[in-house]
């Protein structure tokens, strides 16, 4: 397909994630947006445009809270739009910044995603029950976790996973976390897998511990095109593929045991860049995990493993950090070791990549070599899936 | 790289005053109107029975049902009674409410396949007389274990989904 422009990413920056913030919305993007162009080594005068994502506006009672918050993502009088797709939204800012060059009518773009889902009382959690179908399931007395608990039940009965298999998930993620400079206070560690099984049964089968925390946070990315990514001293990071699909709102008809979505925004995404061979080509990885079961469910649908065999893969340590021969996944720590600022926590993932592909994350860098990597979001009605490829 | 910016509270701080607050409470309420298929759907669980429809085309029938198949792209009129049993496509069992509180005795959603409707076509329903702890209800049912709609009496029935109490399983 013709595109006018590659499109390089140049700069990254997060905020710290935290169960509760001081700090405002417009006052996290700020410095995530900040953090992003100090990077880059850019300054908001060289932005040519500005994207954001962020959660429901429930969360913050803010009604339109993207413009509410433009301000702190530097938009101040530059062509501005927020792209929301459920907690597939962070994955999907990058790829709606992706377009706004690609189209070869900007050349630079700053991406903010912002999250803060602690002012809902009495518990975030509620301003979720409004997903459901208003007839057929709300009067049933619906909370938020139901549909997910009974996803992994799916798949737990259909492929006989051992309840250790999620465990272990929960342990690595929690594990890497604990190198990450933006992780939340509590969530990473090095846990026990039977501590982790002792865990609060929230809604069986999900445990606590297998489950991803409420925060706040920000994070933020530049894009640029690919001339003007040459004239910067850092070596640019491309987006290779970018992927995204919708599957029905009629969640209970669906196959719950396989992310047909996901595996469809794959597709799309390993066609544009050239990936014919995804467990070959595709080196690391930042499957979206806001349960452990997911981070298994999405490898399968990312293609990385076959239908029913990622927790297999989990128990020989093939998504490991320190896997030679397998391809490590969420190496960042995830969203269960680091947090889930909704719509940050897609960019945290990407920024992941990004750092990856660059040589630049520390503790975190991967043992094996790195050329191309991938993060995808999930979100809605379970619904979406968002895959952006990155490659250097 | 430096380290990320973010002032983490405690609670502490926020019940002492520390941290300065401020507070608004929402008044939000909503009538919905049911719509074609529903308004179907809901005057059918109002007799005590549960309808599908039926696409000609992909050969599917859908529950719950709508006037249009969003594979085929059609609208659709074929309506039809489908069984007031089914079986489990997949159940969770739930320890807490909506506002995160814990519950002392656990409800048990599950995701129903009603008999009549095509293969994995399901509706989401709580399940009734399946014990009240974990392990008697992960012992009582299976994906597979069939299952039966428990109605309200006619008189108590008002054309919502809640006309069915819950499912039990059977046999």
């Amino acid at each position: 397909m013709g595109y006018k422009n590659r499109v390089a990413v140049v700069g990254a920056g997060l905020t710290r994630f935290m169960r509760r913030a001081l700090e405002t919305p417009k006052e996290l993007a700020f410095e995530a947006a900040s953090a992003a162009l100090e990077d880059a080594g850019l300054t908001i005068a060289d932005i040519d445009c500005v994207v954001s994502v962020s959660a429901p506006d429930a969360f913050d009672g803010v009604h339109m809270k993207g413009e509410y918050f433009a301000d702190g993502a530097g938009a101040w009088g530059k062509p501005y739009m927020r792209t929301y797709v459920g907690g597939g939204s962070g994955v999907f800012s990058l790829i709606s910044g992706w377009y706004h060059i690609a189209s070869g009518h900007f050349d630079t773009c700053l991406v903010v995603a912002e999250e803060k889902m602690s002012a809902a009382l009495p518990h975030p959690q509620g301003c979720f029950n409004a997903i459901y179908d208003q007839f057929t399931e709300r009067p049933l007395g619906v909370n938020l976790l139901w549909i997910f608990a009974l996803e992994m039940n799916r798949y737990m009965q259909t492929y006989g996973i051992p309840m250790e298999t999620f465990a272990r998930v929960a342990q690595k993620n929690k594990r890497n976390g604990m190198d990450h400079p933006s992780a939340q206070p509590g969530i990473a560690g090095d846990f026990t897998i039977q501590s982790i099984l002792d865990s609060e049964v929230m809604v069986w089968p999900v445990h606590r511990q297998m489950v991803s925390p409420i925060s706040d946070g920000a994070g933020a990315m530049v894009l640029t095109s690919e001339s003007f990514a040459r004239r910067l001293s850092k070596p640019p990071v491309w987006i290779e593929g970018v992927g995204w699909n919708l599957d029905t709102s009629y969640w209970t008809d669906r196959d719950l045991c396989y992310p047909t979505y996901v595996e469809k925004a794959a597709r799309m995404a390993y066609e544009m860049a050239g990936v014919t061979n995804p467990r070959r080509d595709i080196h690391v990885a930042e499957p979206y995990d806001p349960f452990a079961y997911k981070e298994l469910h999405h490898l399968e649908g990312l293609l990385l493993a076959d239908r029913g065999q990622a927790p297999r893969l989990a128990e020989e340590g093939f998504w490991d950090r320190d896997t030679e021969t397998g391809i490590p996944a969420s190496p960042s720590g995830g969203l269960l070791g680091v947090g889930n600022p909704i719509a940050a926590s897609g960019v945290m993932k990407l920024a992941e990549i990004y750092w990856q592909l660059q040589g630049q994350a520390g503790a975190r860098q991967v043992r094996r070599e790195v050329r191309r990597g991938l993060a995808q979001g999930w979100g809605d009605l379970m619904q979406v899936g968002t895959v952006v490829i990155l490659g250097k | 790289m430096k380290p990320f910016s973010g002032t983490s509270l405690t609670d502490h701080a926020l019940t002492t005053g520390e941290v300065l607050l401020t507070y608004w409470k929402v008044k939000a309420e909503y009538q919905w109107d049911a719509g074609l298929a529903m308004s179907t759907y809901l005057n059918g669980l109002k007799q005590g029975k549960l309808l599908g429809i039926h696409c000609p085309q992909c050969r599917r029938t859908l529950i719950p049902p709508r006037v249009f198949c969003e594979l085929c792209f059609r609208p659709l009129d074929q309506w039809v009674e489908l069984a007031n049993i089914g079986k489990i496509n997949t159940y969770s069992v739930s320890y807490v409410n909506w506002d995160a509180t814990r519950r002392q005795t656990p409800e048990v959603p599950a995701v129903i396949e009603i008999d009549g409707a095509s293969p994995g076509m399901g509706i989401l329903h709580l399940m009734g007389e399946v014990g009240d702890t974990l392990e008697a209800i992960t012992r009582r049912l299976k994906v597979g274990t069939p299952v039966q709609a428990v109605w309200k009496p006619d008189s108590e029935r008002e054309g919502a989904i809640t006309d069915i109490r819950y499912f039990r399983p059977i046999g």
